[in-house]
């Protein structure tokens, strides 16, 4: 049981760190969909950089930077040239599927040292829950740690009230002398961060090998995390682990032969997002918006 | 009249190209011209990969009798319809459609281009110039039934398939008989991934099955994550298509390598030879390839990790196959609900493989849909 546990986590937690800092970015009111991509540099990055450097945590740094680079990318065509962002985020994706093929074929076939677990002094001794919540890599106990940040950023900080407020009216934040663009361009790079974090836990916990394409379509389920949580911090753990839990549950269900098609359960997580958003739609009727207003909104406000 | 100018020149310019197609074409001795669709980038693993080799050895065995166009990563669909299309157009002679999901637009492109040759792989459809060409992988699993028997302790096989299709169950019941044949305790339980390609799933699926108690895993999906997380977690598993000991020097018992060289050499010679045919009839039977372990199209890796008597074992058995003394699915065969498929004294014909629906015994649950 504790395996199948450890198993959901980790699966989750790519989903985590993407959703997360997709959030973000959709919280300044930019919608990138190139999480996906974004997600595959960083898992390129990551394994370059470990095999070149030969130590797993460099890979974390190189996913990061690589994120940010393509959500630089991003940013430059879509905050500066105000491109459309739905157009360029697919853009992007596309993009980063190729040159990260490219970038990666030297790397096809090479493998590398996994991320150490790290015991938490005393809490690892607990019996059942130690093992499971304490006896993690670095990155999980990162993931967190960001998710907890930013709950408290969101909510109680005046840089993250800012924030809030450029994504849901660019006009307004522009007229009280916010730099929106400024603002904008920051929180697309984090999310981009957290994207290649994510993207670089797969080769550097889940499956320590480059294959093209590797993410197979997890940055989508991401940005389907976000909505699921309806732009609430923490509710992306609890989405991410109902992901997880529901793609190792319909794994093992076949295993012991369980008599649920498992066709089923893979449409559960869709099923609950398509919930979520009915859910929210609802509420937006009674005037108590979480959607960020200018989601998606270019600002043609000059700077 | 600039414009004027600029039209006759272009026609000249068209007459002559035209013309040195018309004399470069009719010459004799000019290159065969031999086209590759491949589903994805050749890499260095996997099913491309052995795609890859196989056009490698025509190169090297043809030199500068053929001449090999590649195009990678081709989408199965509407896309590849346009990639085949452009290959024939081209004026390549033959065409190789490596993935089962190009077999629609083969046959399409086919019916367009009545003089050009093509070879679709693992498909089931065949015309007066589309051919097929396949691998009896099943026989390799049978040699991994009966490796996993002997060297499972926990009598339990996790097996990873992609989608619940006959050529892949095909694979687990001969995986099952080689179970059979020398462990009689054992069983086979089977995930579906629902994809061929998704590491992480497949990593996911394979941690599942170590949790669930299996020791020995298999897999009919094409990454290696099943291999690396049977090395890290001190069980064992078997190479697909090509050999995966680079990603688990100490998991992998054998690979099933998939050689299509061969293959592709008698073909195109026989299309060198004007001997290309895919025979009359609604199905054009003479036209499919069927090849396994004594064809040389399937090949096994060298036995390792495992103790010698095990070794040789597994040695017997791809002897036995090789030689025709072992029948994989000869009679009596009882499915796993206990109905008889087959009684003693009579084997499954090929038409009977490829209907297969239903798991035999010694595999778990039942077949999904």
């Amino acid at each position: 049981m504790d395996a199948l546990v450890l198993t959901i986590i980790a699966t989750s937690i790519p989903l985590l760190l993407a959703a997360t800092g997709e959030l973000i970015a959709e919280k300044s009111g930019v919608l990138n969909l190139g999480v996906e991509g974004m997600m595959l540099s960083g898992a390129v990055g990551a394994l370059g950089a470990v095999l070149w450097l030969e130590n797993p945590y460099y890979g974390i740094v190189a996913g990061a930077l690589s994120g940010v680079l393509m959500a630089s990318i991003f940013s430059i065509f879509t905050i500066n040239f105000m491109t459309n962002q739905v157009a360029t985020g697919l853009g992007l994706t596309i993009f980063a599927t190729g040159l990260t093929g490219l970038a990666g074929a030297p790397l096809v076939g090479k493998t590398i040292p996994s991320l150490p677990k790290i015991e938490i002094f005393l809490l690892s001794d607990i019996p059942v829950v130690g093992s499971i919540l304490f006896n993690q890599d670095f990155v999980a106990y990162l993931s967190i740690a960001i998710i907890i940040y930013i709950s408290f950023f969101l909510k109680y900080s005046k840089s993250g009230i800012i924030l809030r407020a450029v994504g849901d009216d660019h006009q307004s934040a522009h007229s009280v002398g916010y730099p929106v663009k400024k603002i904008r361009w920051y929180a697309t790079c984090f999310g981009g961060m957290c994207a290649g974090i994510g993207g670089a836990y797969i080769p550097l916990v889940l499956t320590p090998h480059w294959s093209e394409g590797m993410t197979a379509g997890r940055g989508w389920i991401a940005l389907a995390l976000v909505v699921f949580a309806s732009w609430i911090p923490w509710r992306i753990i609890v989405g991410a682990l109902i992901f997880g839990g529901i793609t190792i549950a319909q794994l093992v269900g076949q295993a012991r032969g369980w008599p649920i098609p498992s066709q089923l359960l893979s449409m559960m997580p869709y099923l609950a997002t398509i919930i979520a958003l009915t859910m929210i739609s609802g509420k937006l009727s009674k005037n108590n918006s979480v959607v960020p207003s200018s989601l998606g909104k270019p600002f043609f406000g000059s700077q | 009249m600039i414009k004027f100018c600029m039209r006759i020149f272009s026609l000249i310019a068209l007459s002559i190209s035209v013309l040195f197609f018309v004399i470069s074409s009719t010459f004799a001795g000019s290159p065969t011209k031999v086209g590759f669709v491949y589903l994805t980038t050749p890499g260095d693993h996997g099913w491309t990969y052995a795609h890859e080799l196989g056009k490698q050895m025509v190169e090297k065995r043809f030199g500068k009798d053929v001449k090999v166009s590649v195009v990678e990563n081709v989408p199965e669909g509407p896309d590849a319809t346009r990639v085949i299309r452009e290959l024939a157009k081209q004026g390549n002679e033959i065409i190789f459609t490596t993935s089962f999901g190009y077999m629609e637009p083969t046959l399409k492109v086919a019916k367009e281009f009545p003089d050009v040759k093509f070879e679709h792989i693992t498909g089931y459809k065949r015309s007066k110039n589309v051919a097929t060409g396949n691998i009896r992988f099943y026989e390799g699993r049978y040699i991994q039934g009966v490796v996993a028997g002997l060297m499972t302790k926990t009598n339990k096989i996790g097996y990873i398939g992609a989608y619940p299709i006959a050529e892949v169950i095909m694979g687990i019941n001969a995986f099952a008989q080689g179970l059979k044949s020398v462990n009689k305790d054992a069983s086979i339980s089977v995930i579906w991934a629902n994809t061929w390609y998704d590491p992480v799933k497949e990593a996911d699926a394979a941690k599942v099955h170590i949790a669930e108690g299996a020791d020995v895993l298999a897999q009919h999906t094409d990454s290696p994550a099943m291999l690396q997380i049977a090395e890290k977690n001190g069980a064992m598993g078997f190479g697909q298509s090509t050999d995966m000991s680079a990603f688990a020097p100490k998991a992998q018992l054998f690979a099933s390598i998939n050689n299509w060289g061969p293959y592709y050499i008698k073909k195109i010679e026989e299309l060198r030879n004007g001997k290309w045919n895919t025979g009359d009839g609604p199905n054009h039977w003479p036209g499919n390839v069927w090849g396994g372990i004594k064809s040389d199209m399937l090949v096994i890796s060298k036995f390792e990790n495992m103790p010698s008597n095990v070794a040789q074992k597994a040695q017997e058995a791809l002897d036995g196959i090789k030689s025709g003394k072992i029948n994989i699915f000869a009679g009596p065969l009882v499915d796993n609900t206990g109905k008889e498929i087959i009684p003693a004294g009579k084997a499954l014909d090929d038409g009977a493989l490829w209907g297969m629906n239903y798991y035999l015994q010694g595999v778990n649950g039942k077949v999904p849909g």
